[in-house]
């Protein structure tokens, strides 16, 4: 920019109006700079590994093991009807020895993630469509919140009469409860936006694919993680009802199979250990998948700050 | 001329209107402080000219290429790094304009950006671990990686502590005089609109109307006095224009 002031030599001293002292060569305004950089950003925290959060939910579990034993041992119900700890670890090993915990396990976690990883394939482009295509949002919008309060065992009766006893059922009833979640969850992330970013896209020169890839997808990252954490959690709930409901046939032998079989035994520890699976599952899905994916990306935006986690 | 605006009216609705017979022509190169209350509808101007918002009466001319933009806040994307954010500028600013660089080329023009806000050692921190002032100054590198001959400036220092922003204007005026942009600056802090600007359009509130204008010129940026008496002389127009709202 050619103006009188470049014309100036710089060694004559200019007096200037508003910041006369902070007014220096460029050497100086960096040095500044860097200065008041270093005194207004944090510097990083690093710490170790925190052992309270492995230590806590361990000494839970102990404590709820004790009170499951104590009261087990104070005799008030038939020992058949109400297993204690150790009886139903002992009906593990056993079914374990015959191959039944890896294979129900195993059968249900496949179909699980298979109907879960389908489910999202599914989900997302249609919740980001319908997140970006007013029109669409109001056609379809109330019919997708709908069919997420519906519990998907229903579809149980219809998809047995459409594909009879084969995973095909056990997949229909899976989609049905996961993908109506994904797409709320990314819908409502996409709704807490900051209008702000959508704006900054404008400006840059976004195109309508790139904004919705680029801007929108990940800026709504937070609440698709939520939508997908539900999402799996509807798929592993559907299955379970779908195996507990329909067995036999082609359909393979998973964990709701195991239950079932327990209640036709009435045989409480088989029961119990299917239970205690099923809920093992979804910890260990929660603590070595969701869990860190959800606390790395929330670390990166600065949102984890004087929270619990 | 880059930007000239003619008899432009602006309402939302049925409402009165925020903006009414806005006349301003602004020269290639120029630094022009917007200046006004709060609700003269600065902000609807400059979304105006950025093509963020259409005008229900009068003509505007913009470059075609569009303008470059700085929000009051830094408005960074928390998922990317700065220099993330640099770029993804500079690769939607490459795919508008049709010519596809490489990833390499990109990530070298951020660094040049990121060396130009003096922030070279900061590209791969994210933004809430920076301090404002560092953020504003990621965002004017990001406003600058779009290579558009006007910018606008929505308040972008206006969050700030006075010792950054009195930084800042430095620093804008630096890289202003280096890389030769045309700047629309809108503010409500009549210092600063004489600090910085060439030339000073002051807005009347409700609705919104370029009334007065005065040239800073090179004396006020030496003599302490001479800008003194300018800021004062707009002051007593801008408390005229807020008085007239008081029944």
């Amino acid at each position: 920019m050619p103006t009188e002031q470049d014309v100036r030599p710089v060694t004559e001293p200019i007096e200037h109006i508003t910041s006369p002292v902070l007014k220096g060569n460029p050497e100086e305004l960096r040095d500044l700079e860097a200065g008041l950089d270093n005194l207004q950003s944090d510097t990083q925290r690093k710490a170790g590994i925190d052992w309270k959060r492995v230590l806590l939910p361990v000494a839970a579990l102990v404590v709820l093991i004790l009170a499951w034993q104590f009261y087990v041992s104070l005799g008030l119900k038939r020992r058949d009807l109400v297993p204690g700890p150790f009886d139903v670890f002992a009906q593990m090993v056993t079914l374990w020895g015959e191959g039944k915990v890896q294979e129900s396990v195993w059968t249900s976690l496949q179909r699980g993630l298979i109907g879960f990883l389908i489910s999202v394939v599914i989900a997302t482009p249609v919740g980001l469509l319908l997140a970006q295509v007013a029109p669409l949002r109001r056609a379809f919008g109330p019919l997708i919140s709908g069919l997420q309060v519906l519990p998907s065992v229903a579809w149980v009766p219809a998809a047995i009469i459409w594909f009879g006893l084969t995973d095909a059922t056990v997949y229909f009833v899976v989609f049905m409860g996961a993908i109506p979640s994904i797409i709320n969850g990314l819908i409502s992330g996409v709704d807490q936006i900051p209008p702000q970013y959508r704006s900054v896209g404008k400006v840059l020169g976004a195109s309508r694919l790139q904004m919705a890839l680029q801007i929108v997808l990940p800026a709504a990252l937070p609440g698709y993680l939520g939508g997908l954490k539900q999402g799996w959690a509807f798929s592993w709930r559907s299955l379970m009802a779908a195996e507990i409901i329909a067995t036999g046939g082609t359909i393979g032998f998973g964990l709701g199979s195991l239950l079932d079989q327990g209640r036709l035994l009435a045989d409480m520890s088989v029961v119990m250990s299917a239970i205690l699976l099923i809920l093992a599952v979804g910890i260990l899905v929660e603590l070595l998948v969701f869990g860190p994916i959800e606390k790395r990306l929330l670390q990166r935006r600065g949102l984890l700050a004087g929270s619990t986690r | 001329m880059p930007v000239v605006l003619e008899h432009l009216g602006k309402r939302f609705g049925d409402g009165a209107p925020v903006l009414d017979d806005v006349n301003a022509s602004i020269a290639k190169g120029e630094f022009v402080a917007l200046l006004g209350a709060s609700g003269c509808g600065k902000s609807t101007l400059l979304n105006i000219i950025a093509g963020l918002d259409q005008p229900t009466s009068g003509a505007l001319e913009v470059p075609s290429d569009g303008a470059a933009f700085m929000f009051q806040d830094s408005a960074l994307f928390p998922w990317l790094t700065a220099r993330g954010n640099i770029e993804l500028a500079l690769q939607l600013a490459e795919k508008n304009s049709g010519k596809a660089g490489s990833k390499a080329a990109r990530s070298a023009r951020a660094t040049e950006l990121l060396e130009l806000v003096h922030l070279g050692g900061a590209g791969d921190k994210r933004p809430h671990e920076l301090s404002g002032g560092m953020r504003q100054r990621v965002a004017l590198a990001r406003s600058l990686a779009q290579d558009r001959q006007l910018l606008l400036m929505d308040e972008p220092f206006a969050a700030l502590d006075a010792i950054t922003r009195d930084l800042l204007h430095d620093e804008l005026e630096r890289i202003w005089k280096e890389t030769d942009r045309t700047i629309v600056f809108v503010t409500h802090n009549v210092r600063e609109a004489v600090r910085l600007g060439q030339r000073v359009l002051l807005l009347s509130s409700r609705p919104g109307r370029v009334v007065a204008e005065w040239d800073v010129t090179e004396e006020h940026r030496t003599d302490a006095g001479r800008a003194g008496e300018l800021t004062a002389t707009i002051t007593r127009r801008l408390r005229q224009e807020i008085r007239r709202h008081a029944n």
